[in-house]
């Protein structure tokens, strides 16, 4: 409200005619130079993964210089004892929470999210504020009674557990997200649907489905990554059977100066599979973390 | 709070009450797995915690468990540990978020404008927010942090800084440049999708007008992006105040726990305390204080999702 009275306020500043306008060579020149600096920028901001990736490919020996060494003869040893190492549970579980729990959460939220976008009733506006409200409030609250009922039902260590918890998780992003693709479907589709008389499923089906179609494979990735890169929940609830790849991770921590190339090698195969995917799904990224309310 | 329902649905179909309950039962029934399954395991656990919070209970003793009132209440007032770690939660929310928000905006604005080369620094610039957060703060705390190996302070020797070592001397700022360098991606495309929004030919106009680029930025551009910077900042605010990944990968809380937050304090006490009244007690503190946050969050949301409501 503030800026809206400074904005009526300070007018004067825009008043300044004398000013040449500004040549288009002139607009070239500056294209360069932003050009350059959003390249530098965007270099600097990819250096650590940049960093992380190259010492990957490096010896122990050649990770541990004091001058650190940008041209060294690449080697796949470390990726090799990292699989020899035993991360593939850790990748299966990872992978399996991973997918299980977005099927549910499209299952769950595709129905919901397609009702809320009707005809827009009272209720509506209720529900959905509901969803987003239970994602605001801090998981560290909820994990005791958590850890304490899933060890009464001997769940603990178990990879549905952490199936059931990325669902609801992910549940009311997807059904914000999919709500605001289910409002882009034009309205004439669905009237002339109604027109000719089709039923619910056929609508459904036939005429809503492929429009949503790609906002649906968004918020499949976005949970995706959410679900990939969760540690809390994989932390505190699971030991050695169903602990997921950031939990692997914590094996390093403690390693202080000597398994620098092996913790990038194990970081790169942790993180690879959700940077492809946010790179795939970039244009949908905004969507997603604003929960639909910015496309 | 403007009803946002307009009425559209009631004067269509003029039908029966049983009809018409009928038809509320068809809209409400796909509603109902999802909302039931997000009401049990997501605000069951949240009462119980409110009846934990009420009791003693040590994990590691059984049947320990009775009630106490707000004795744990009292307690966790009394632990100057918990107002440390609140305090670290502030310092560590408000300046992640701001500097991020800060770093932001420039690099959107940048973006905003043509250069050879634009989507491939827009995806370089989007990675950092999708790497694994246990794995940025793994690969802060060595190959970028480490005193002797990493290659920030052999970026710094020129400057004179050889050995600084940073996550003891400097933990929750340790922490806090790991957390920026993650969520500045965020912000800066939040601030994007507000700069792209921009009607443009009011833009042109205020430019052929003679405004200098400057003017048209502080009184055009930066009221049109306060509605999304103030979402980036409310959102990110939200998922800071829970951090807990990076702490427990870079810092576990340490050196004592100069760079604990409240999460990784409670959790702490959870877990390895295994002080559980005294823990709910000390989330159920956390969520009131999230509440409040969120208040501010929802309000904007829903100021968001009206004008996109009205749009559509």
């Amino acid at each position: 409200m503030m800026a809206s009275a400074d904005v009526t306020t300070a007018e004067p500043g825009i008043t300044t005619a004398t000013r040449p306008a500004v040549t288009p060579r002139k607009k070239r020149g500056n294209h360069t130079v932003v050009g350059i600096v959003a390249w530098i920028l965007g270099i600097v901001f990819f250096f650590p993964v940049l960093w992380m990736v190259l010492t990957s490919f490096k010896t122990e020996g050649e990770a541990y210089t004091n001058t650190p060494h940008i041209v060294f003869s690449p080697t796949l040893s470390q990726y090799r004892t990292v699989f020899a190492s035993g991360i593939w549970p850790y990748v299966a579980n990872s992978a399996f929470a991973t997918v299980v729990s977005t099927i549910l959460v499209l299952l769950l939220a595709t129905p919901c999210a397609f009702a809320l976008s009707l005809r827009p009733v009272r209720k509506t506006r209720d529900v959905l504020f509901f969803f987003i409200s239970t994602k605001m409030l801090p998981v560290v609250a909820a994990i005791i009674p958590i850890y304490i009922a899933v060890r009464n039902l001997h769940m603990l260590d178990n990879i549905f557990t952490l199936v059931i918890l990325y669902t609801a998780m992910n549940l009311p992003i997807a059904v914000w997200m999919m709500r605001s693709f289910f409002l882009e479907v034009p309205g004439e589709l669905l009237e002339a649907a109604e027109m000719d008389g089709a039923r619910l499923r056929r609508t459904v089906t036939e005429v809503i489905l492929p429009v949503v179609a790609p906002g649906l494979a968004a918020t499949a990735l976005i949970c995706c990554i959410f679900a990939w890169n969760e540690f809390f929940f994989a932390v505190t609830l699971t030991a050695t059977q169903a602990a997921t790849v950031p939990v692997f991770l914590v094996g390093f921590i403690s390693s202080e100066g000597l398994y620098f190339a092996q913790l990038c090698a194990a970081a790169t195969v942790a993180t690879l599979p959700v940077i492809l995917a946010g790179w795939i799904a970039q244009r949908q990224l905004v969507r997603g973390l604003s929960f639909g309310a910015i496309k | 709070m403007t009803a946002i329902a307009p009425p559209v649905a009631t004067a269509r179909h003029m039908r029966s009450p049983a009809e018409r309950r009928r038809q509320g039962w068809v809209r409400r029934t796909p509603l109902l797995p999802a909302l039931i399954f997000t009401i049990i395991v997501t605000q069951l656990p949240f009462l119980l915690t409110l009846w934990y919070s009420l009791e003693s209970w040590s994990l590691v003793r059984p049947g320990s468990q009775h009630f106490v009132g707000f004795a744990n209440y009292a307690e966790v007032f009394q632990d100057s540990q918990f107002w440390t770690t609140a305090l670290n939660t502030v310092v560590m929310t408000v300046g992640t978020v701001l500097i991020a928000m800060v770093i932001g905006i420039g690099l959107a604005l940048l973006l905003d404008r043509k250069f050879i080369g634009r989507g491939v620094v827009r995806t370089l610039l989007i990675t950092p927010f999708l790497v694994m957060p246990v794995a940025s703060a793994l690969v802060w705390k060595t190959v970028m942090l480490d005193p002797t190996y990493g290659i920030v302070n052999f970026l710094l020797r020129p400057f004179g800084i050889g050995h600084f070592d940073w996550l003891s001397q400097f933990p929750l700022g340790s922490v806090m440049i790991d957390m920026i360098w993650q969520w500045t991606p965020f912000m800066m495309l939040l601030v994007l999708a507000g700069l792209q929004s921009q009607p443009k030919d009011i833009l042109e106009a205020a430019s052929t007008d003679g405004a200098r680029p400057l003017a048209i930025f502080r009184e055009l551009t930066l009221p049109h992006l306060r509605r999304y910077i103030e979402l980036g900042i409310v959102l990110g605010a939200i998922y800071i105040v829970n951090e807990f990944d990076a702490i427990y990968m870079m810092t576990q809380g340490g050196p004592g726990i100069s760079s604990a937050n409240l999460p990784f304090y409670i959790y702490q006490r959870a877990f390895l305390g295994f002080q559980v009244g005294q823990a709910a007690a000390m989330g159920v503190v956390v969520v009131i204080m999230t509440i409040i946050v969120a208040t501010f969050a929802l309000r904007l949301i829903f100021k968001t999702f009206s004008g996109t409501e009205q749009a559509a």
